[in-house]
């Protein structure tokens, strides 16, 4: 069993098993992307209060949820990376981070796609909304760190200490927010709050989310594979494995 | 291990004596944060009700930027002429170095901002018991500021043009203080309640006194190697 | 256990920069009253081996023992027994000599007497000095401060990089008298120069690449 693991973390291994799990995870995804959207776009019935426009939020919820999950990820990936220096940990932290930010830009502007019917207005500071954008600086400067640093370990390095503060950071800032917008909205809850939520719109949900989370895995791993072949291009098992397809 | 207050009080020390011997640039970041705010009732307007609801917003958004403006100087000279790097060979532990640091950028240009802030009220028509907690929070707020500033100049001392991207990593972890500082001087404008705010900043000074020295001193090394 | 005997061991040590490989699988070792000399051309990695001996920056792969002990897990013990010049000096410009070296000796836990603070100056050349500022001395002469830092620390390993860039040649045989007494005292040293060490102890080289 540790053997697996120790395999697994080794480039060399990693990039043949990943290349394995890569087709699998993708038609896993595209088949339960495929289901969430049918039965949330067509099936689910229509919102009493909000009628069809709602449903964007079988894109918004699940965004939103993935841009988090990604953060917090990340942060296991550089504590575990920080601590036994793993760099395959480091390779998926940093292939992670366009993912999440693209994610949170995602929940921004389906966000904000939602508030135009329902509120009139194409932004509004809201909870979850102001907390997003506010997660999307905390990648973006992740990703101007690890860009700005040349050295490539160091720039690991600083990136995984930048977001394990990140991490602490983020319920700090997201209580700090959600106390900000009750004091100047009122006691009225989030304005994004889901519909009373039933079963109907829940499968769709929950399909949604573990399509996306399944999403993110493929990618990660299809860019990881990539990274790896760039950091690892001098090794011996990269030249064989290319040796004949690419001039050296 | 041997008394970790020495090579404290040495640093801080020398560090109060080197700001002294720079004592022109001092007031730069006070300058700073005046004009910022006097920039206020310029851009938007001198109407005295108006100013006096914002006042809280613009005094510390001004004490933001003007903390970090006086950031870079935490660890730019003695990474450039091999100090840090002298610092990073002692035998003490760095996070206890960087606490020494942090303390003495907080006097040297945190705290003079509290003596400031009666004149920004003034401008800004605030009234007596708002500048009283006004002061409170710039008190519990201000050392805030320097230690988790402190992590994102470790970060970025060894760039190039690292104040841009300093700004950027900085200012969304402010934005906890930024929130409860200004709720907490609104609300006794209003004559409400203040004391659960400053608890909150309280904590989370306290938070950062523990935590964040370690991530400077890990932040500082990675800079060095 | 502490191995009683100050030695310096680096085994299968790698250093990558910017991407490009420096060195690898490199071991050296080196006892008391030993001085190893580092060769090499420009950009080979001397400054990036002797940061890495120094703690400074950790290696790609290898590891560093001092007394038998990685240096990475026994930090604040090998610490106190090091002593590196750099490029940089770590010297304050607005500082005295004798405020530079107070705050040098407090990081390392070591009391100030000026008596030996006297003691030091006189060694390097630098009586009558110690009230002025770093900026008012030439080049050599705040090489000549950071030699008296290296004296008035209690460091049984010493890690020069280029100790004697800017020294005249009173200010090289200065380094070379250092160095020979440090080692007679059971000392260590490891450093790089383009020029040629000329002591009497036994001098082991380690080209890079």
């Amino acid at each position: 069993m540790w053997t697996f693991f120790h395999k697994l973390a080794s480039p060399k291994h990693f990039y043949r098993i990943s290349g394995y799990l890569i087709s699998w995870l993708g038609v896993i995804t595209a088949l339960l992307l495929l289901a969430g959207l049918y039965l949330g776009l067509f099936v689910a019935p229509p919102d009493y209060q909000q009628g069809e426009s709602y449903r964007i939020m079988f894109v918004h919820v699940p965004s939103a949820w993935m841009s988090l999950f990604i953060y917090v990820f990340m942060a296991v990936l550089s504590a575990i990376y920080l601590i036994w220096n793993i760099k395959l940990a480091d390779v998926m932290a940093s292939s992670s981070a366009a993912l999440g930010a693209s994610f949170t830009f995602l929940a921004l502007a389906t966000g904000s796609l939602w508030g135009k019917p329902m509120w009139g207005a194409w932004w509004v500071w809201d909870a979850r909304l102001t907390s997003e954008l506010i997660l999307l600086f905390l990648y973006l400067g992740y990703i101007s760190l690890v860009s700005a640093i040349e050295d490539q370990r160091s720039a690991a390095r600083a990136g995984g200490v930048l977001i394990l503060v990140g991490v602490v950071n983020i319920p700090i800032i997201h209580y700090s927010v959600e106390w900000w917008s009750t004091l100047h909205q009122g006691p009225t809850v989030t304005k994004f709050d889901k519909p009373s939520i039933h079963i109907s719109m829940l499968l769709p949900l929950l399909l949604m989310a573990a399509a996306f989370q399944l999403y993110y895995f493929t990618v990660l791993l299809i860019r990881a594979r990539a990274e790896v072949l760039d950091r690892e291009r001098r090794s011996a098992w990269v030249q064989e494995t290319f040796s004949g397809t690419e001039p050296r | 291990m041997r008394q970790m207050i020495g090579p404290f009080l040495a640093l801080l020390k020398r560090d109060l004596l080197l700001a002294f011997r720079h004592r022109g640039e001092l007031a730069n970041p006070l300058l700073f944060f005046l004009i910022v705010v006097t920039l206020y009732p310029l851009g938007v307007s001198p109407e005295e009700a108006l100013l006096r609801k914002i006042a809280p917003g613009v005094i510390w958004i001004a004490a933001l930027l003007a903390a970090l403006y006086s950031l870079e100087n935490m660890f730019r000279s003695d990474f450039d002429d091999g100090s840090l790097e002298q610092m990073a060979l002692s035998p003490y532990p760095l996070s206890l170095l960087v606490l020494a640091k942090v303390l003495a950028h907080w006097l040297v240009s945190g705290l003079p901002m509290l003596l400031l802030a009666p004149l920004l009220a003034l401008f800004l028509a605030m009234p007596t018991p708002a500048l009283t907690v006004l002061e409170l929070t710039l008190l519990i707020g201000t050392p805030l500021l320097s230690l988790i500033g402190s992590i994102g100049v470790a970060l970025t001392v060894g760039l190039r043009r690292g104040g841009i991207l300093l700004t950027l990593l900085v200012l969304p972890l402010y934005i906890p203080v930024l929130i409860f500082a200004t709720n907490a001087v609104s609300a006794a404008s209003a004559g409400m309640a203040v004391t659960g705010q400053l608890y909150f900043l309280a904590a989370m000074l306290v938070l950062a006194l523990t935590l964040v020295p370690l991530a400077t001193a890990a932040a500082l090394r990675i800079s060095l190697s | 256990m502490n191995d009683p005997e100050p030695t310096l061991q680096a085994r299968g040590l790698e250093c990558v920069r910017s991407d490009s490989l420096l060195f690898s699988d490199l071991n050296l070792s080196v006892r008391a009253g030993q001085v190893l000399q580092i060769e090499g051309p420009n950009g080979s990695g001397k400054t990036s081996l002797l940061r890495i001996l120094a703690g400074l920056t950790p290696p790609s792969d290898g590891e560093v023992l001092w007394r038998g002990e990685s240096i990475a897990r026994r930090r604040s013990a090998f610490l106190s027994e090091v002593a590196y010049l750099g490029h940089q000096l770590g010297l304050k410009a607005e500082l005295s000599v004798e405020e530079n070296l107070r705050l040098s000796l407090a990081l390392n836990g070591l009391s100030f007497s000026p008596e030996s603070l006297a003691e030091a100056l006189r060694t390097v050349g630098l009586t009558g000095r110690e009230d002025t500022p770093a900026r008012a001395l030439s080049a050599g002469q705040r090489q000549r401060i950071a030699l008296a830092r290296l004296i008035m620390s209690s460091a049984k390993l010493w890690i020069l990089d280029e100790p004697f860039t800017a020294l005249d040649v009173g200010g090289v045989s200065l380094v070379e008298t250092l160095l020979e007494a440090h080692l007679s005292c059971g000392g260590l040293a490891v450093l790089t120069s383009h020029q040629t060490v000329r002591i009497d102890r036994r001098l082991v080289k380690l080209p890079l690449a």
